[in-house]
């Protein structure tokens, strides 16, 4: 058999194979440290008392701030948390414990995995359809549902994730010395799998109270106060879409602060979640 | 005649050893697994290696194609010569001496696409052939592997769809097809049933005319059955090296008798 | 009260496991109720416009004509621009993390590339409207048509003509690579931790090199992870939102050039949704977004079907 000549240029290619695939991981790095760098360099600018403290102001009045954006920024989120986390925990609940192989936990899993992929969008006009329409007026509840829906399939899928990581003997010991089921799944499954599923509640609770697009339509936005639940709320992600979009430089130097803010608390969280998570694993 | 040095099996092969270990040691981390060890591989026959599990057996047989170093922690020294060249020269290429050093693992490891494709897989790197050629040389290496007659229709199943034994021969056929020189098997039996194990011993003995054959197994049986020579590791060193019927019949070493007559292992 | 007391603890076990399977079945609900609200909500438009919805091309508010194609065109091109710049990408960094890289400096990058994921989606809007698009104008467009000449090149010619104003499909496009970069990347580490090592093992025994392996045997061997890989990328970017609204350029538009600007369904939503005051723009812009509940949701389905079926083909190995 003739052999081939090629070795050199087989050697070649895998040697710019591993050039491009080092240039691609530091192009993604570059990325990364470029948003960073431009929203703290941006958003550093507007931090000052002000910000934190003031309601916005029409554009060309100095001073200003988002105080009531920020309220309402949590709010909105506590407020989803408390709708999602529960739902999502028990819907976790029932895949791992009870419907493991069921025809209806098959058909929750599959829909749970599809509504993940659903853009948040709309989830947004979804909850307008839903809250907003019928009342005939934007509310922060429309907003939190808004968020707790998009929650809800993330808990629920790391909840029985975590759930399945703990062993069968720890469950059957625990049913063994005559533990009601319950009992076994909250006392025991739940604080041997505490920090995954406390990880899977930070990471989801991070990444919703960074969403714009599903607030849109529910929570709106306001220059205002909240003076109930049931009025459109000032939020930050929303008033940065506004405001960056807005002709007037003092709105955009808000809406940089804005950005940071949200940034830094999401990023944040998102680490401290993963450090939880790699000290229970190791 | 003094300076003429034999090779470690003496008289009972070819003068020049295939593959020659002089004072190999191995690491993984801090930890050594391989102590001094030397040794010949006779050409064209069957070197058996035995010994208790994790005594360094297969760990030895790695570094012959150098394929410990995928793991940044792993470590050889000391020299191996093939055909008299230091595998570990600058100058040998790395993916001319696993062409001529070929391995078959102790799991079957089939390649996710069709027999065909499998067999063809490495002529493709190595060799410039046409498509009649190429079919020439994969029917040629199926019937090395004694395997063509069984899958000659199903050329373009999945590999996975064989039998564990006849993937096992689908491996071997897939190391033979790019003529090398050596074929390595680590423990090649030890995940199929007894009866393709037995195709498989079969196989060997009629490979070892062409090529250069070492073979680590956990079985005696098997051992005595299909080598010329056997190595005896025993916690990282080789205790004992010789042709198979006197280290089976007539042990020198307490350790090797102890295990070959099973009292431990 | 004792009795309800007494009661509930006899049957709390039996309480406790419905109150689960309502909770499981309030998703089955959620999805269900998207379908049907959103239908009911854009009946007006559904009534009006029919199927033609989908390939008429006039979208005017002043005379209440209304079409999705050019949101559809839109949303299509800037996710193919996105899906051929991020899988490729993420194959060759998954290669570096899990194969090239030193532990802790795969460590390190992978965390960084992770990241990315975190970043909310009005972040990237932000950036990409003041920061990335003006560069976009200034050197990369510029670049693109001059340097390289693409502007005068046979048939992609069209792609890049036009004036650079950084702002349009092509922005949008990279944006959204970047935004799916990071899930795509996490798949195919896992499809590339995947592999077991003596597979690779006795491909690098043939006498591969590690690009062959990884293209030739990892890749096909965890083939499914990388349909997987690619079908979630394609779901987030269909429906991106924040991001693409801030850069695309919003205008009704079907353009062959890639430097124009355009539209996505989910930026024509965010868009125009306070500006429908009436009836029937409300009734399409919810009309709009049914479609793209449908996209996705079938996108997902396929996904999901993908994933059974190769399980069931490739047996238990895979």
């Amino acid at each position: 058999m003739k052999k081939a000549s090629n070795t050199r240029r087989r050697e070649l290619t895998d040697l710019t194979m591993r050039i491009v695939s080092g240039t691609a991981s530091l192009i993604g790095i570059f990325f990364l440290v470029w948003i960073l760098w431009t929203v703290g360099n941006n958003g550093i600018a507007a931090f000052n008392y002000d910000f934190f403290t003031a309601l916005p102001t029409p554009p060309g009045i100095e001073g200003g701030g988002l105080a009531n954006a920020i309220a309402g920024t949590l709010l909105i989120t506590v407020l989803a948390a408390f709708i999602g986390v529960p739902l999502g925990l028990f819907t976790g609940v029932y895949l791992a414990e009870f419907g493991r192989n069921t025809r209806f936990g098959g058909m929750v899993r599959f829909t749970i995995n599809i509504t993940m992929g659903i853009p948040s969008i709309i989830v947004g006009l979804f909850v307008y359809t839903l809250l907003v329409l019928p009342f005939k007026h934007f509310s922060a509840y429309a907003g939190a549902a808004a968020l707790a829906i998009i929650m809800l399939p993330v808990i629920a899928r790391t909840t029985e994730d975590m759930l399945n990581l703990v062993p069968n003997s720890l469950r059957e010991s625990a049913l063994a010395i005559g533990m009601p089921r319950w009992r076994a799944i909250v006392s025991i499954l739940f604080r041997s799998a505490r920090s995954g599923l406390l990880t899977g509640i930070l990471l989801a609770v991070a990444r919703v109270s960074g969403e714009t697009a599903p607030l849109l339509f529910t929570a709106m936005n306001s220059p205002y106060w909240m003076k109930g639940l049931a009025e459109p709320t000032a939020n930050l992600t929303v008033t940065i879409f506004n405001y960056a979009m807005s002709p007037f430089d003092d709105w955009k130097t808000l809406a940089w602060g804005a950005s940071l803010l949200i940034m830094a608390t999401v990023l944040g969280v998102n680490l401290l979640a993963r450090t939880l998570l790699r000290e229970k694993t190791r | 005649m003094s300076d003429v040095k034999l090779p470690l099996y003496g008289e009972l092969a070819d003068p020049t050893p295939k593959i020659s270990v002089r004072g190999l040691d191995f690491f993984y981390g801090d930890h050594q697994a391989l102590y001094a060890n030397d040794l010949d591989i006779a050409p064209n026959r069957v070197t058996a290696v035995i010994g208790p599990s994790g005594c360094g057996k297969s760990t030895h047989l790695r570094v012959y194609n150098r394929i410990f170093e995928l793991y940044r922690d792993q470590r050889a020294k000391g020299t191996v010569l093939l055909n008299g060249e230091n595998i570990f020269a600058p100058s040998v290429k790395l993916l001319e001496l696993r062409r001529r050093i070929g391995m078959i693992f102790q799991k079957p490891t089939p390649f996710p696409m069709s027999v065909y494709e499998n067999v063809a897989y490495g002529i493709r790197f190595h060799y410039a052939v046409s498509k009649s050629e190429l079919d020439g040389r994969v029917e040629e290496a199926l019937k090395g592997a004694a395997l063509w007659e069984e899958v000659r229709d199903l050329l373009h199943k999945p590999g996975t769809a064989l039998s564990g034994g006849q993937q096992q021969r689908l491996c071997i056929a897939r190391a033979i097809a790019v003529e090398p020189e050596v074929l390595l098997m680590d423990e090649p039996t030890s995940a199929i049933d007894p009866i393709a194990t037995a195709k498989i011993e079969e196989l060997v003995e009629g490979l070892k005319g062409r090529y250069t054959i070492v073979i680590v197994t956990h079985n005696m049986q098997q051992a005595a059955r299909i080598s010329d020579f056997t190595a005896f590791f025993f916690k990282g060193y080789i205790v004992e090296f010789g042709a198979t019927r006197q280290i089976f019949t007539n042990p020198h070493n307490k350790k090797t008798e102890e295990y070959i007559t099973g009292r431990f292992g | 009260m004792s009795r309800f007391g007494d009661y509930l603890s006899e049957h709390f076990e039996t309480i406790f496991r419905w109150f689960t399977i309502l909770c499981a079945a309030t998703v089955l609900i959620i999805m269900a109720a998207m379908f049907v609200n959103l239908a009911w909500n854009a009946r007006l438009a559904i009534g009006e416009f029919g199927i033609g919805f989908l390939w008429s091309d006039v979208w005017d508010p002043a005379l209440n004509r209304y079409g999705a194609f050019s949101s559809i065109y839109g949303t299509l091109v800037s996710t193919a621009i996105a899906m051929v710049i991020a899988v490729p990408m993420s194959v060759v960094i998954a290669l570096f993390l899990v194969e090239l890289a030193h532990p802790t400096v795969s460590k390190v990058v992978g965390g960084a590339i992770e990241l990315l994921a975190a970043i909310p989606s009005i972040i990237y809007g932000m950036w990409g409207l003041f920061v990335f698009a003006p560069f976009m104008a200034e050197t990369v467009q510029p670049f693109l048509q001059e340097t390289l000449g693409l502007e005068k090149a046979p048939l992609i010619g069209k792609l890049f003509s036009g004036a650079p104003m950084g702002i349009g499909m092509l922005t949008a496009g990279i944006i959204l690579a970047l935004m799916v970069l990071p899930f795509i990347t996490a798949v195919m580490r896992d499809v590339f931790a995947m592999v077991p090592p003596v597979v690779k093992e006795s491909a690098y025994g043939m006498g591969s090199t590690t690009w062959e392996v990884t293209h030739k045997v990892t890749l096909r061997y965890g083939i499914q992870g990388v349909i997987g890989a690619c079908f979630l990328g394609l779901g987030r970017a269909l429906g991106e939102t924040m991001a693409v609204t801030f850069v695309i350029g919003n205008a009704h538009r079907i353009s062959a050039s890639l430097f124009d600007a355009g539209n996505s369904i989910a930026s024509t939503l965010a868009n125009e949704f306070a500006e429908a005051s009436e009836p029937i723009y409300l009734h399409s812009l919810i009309y709009l977004g049914l479609v793209l509940l449908v996209m996705t949701f079938l996108i997902q389905f396929a996904a999901q079907w993908w994933v059974r079926r190769l399980k069931k083909s490739m047996g238990t190995g895979l």
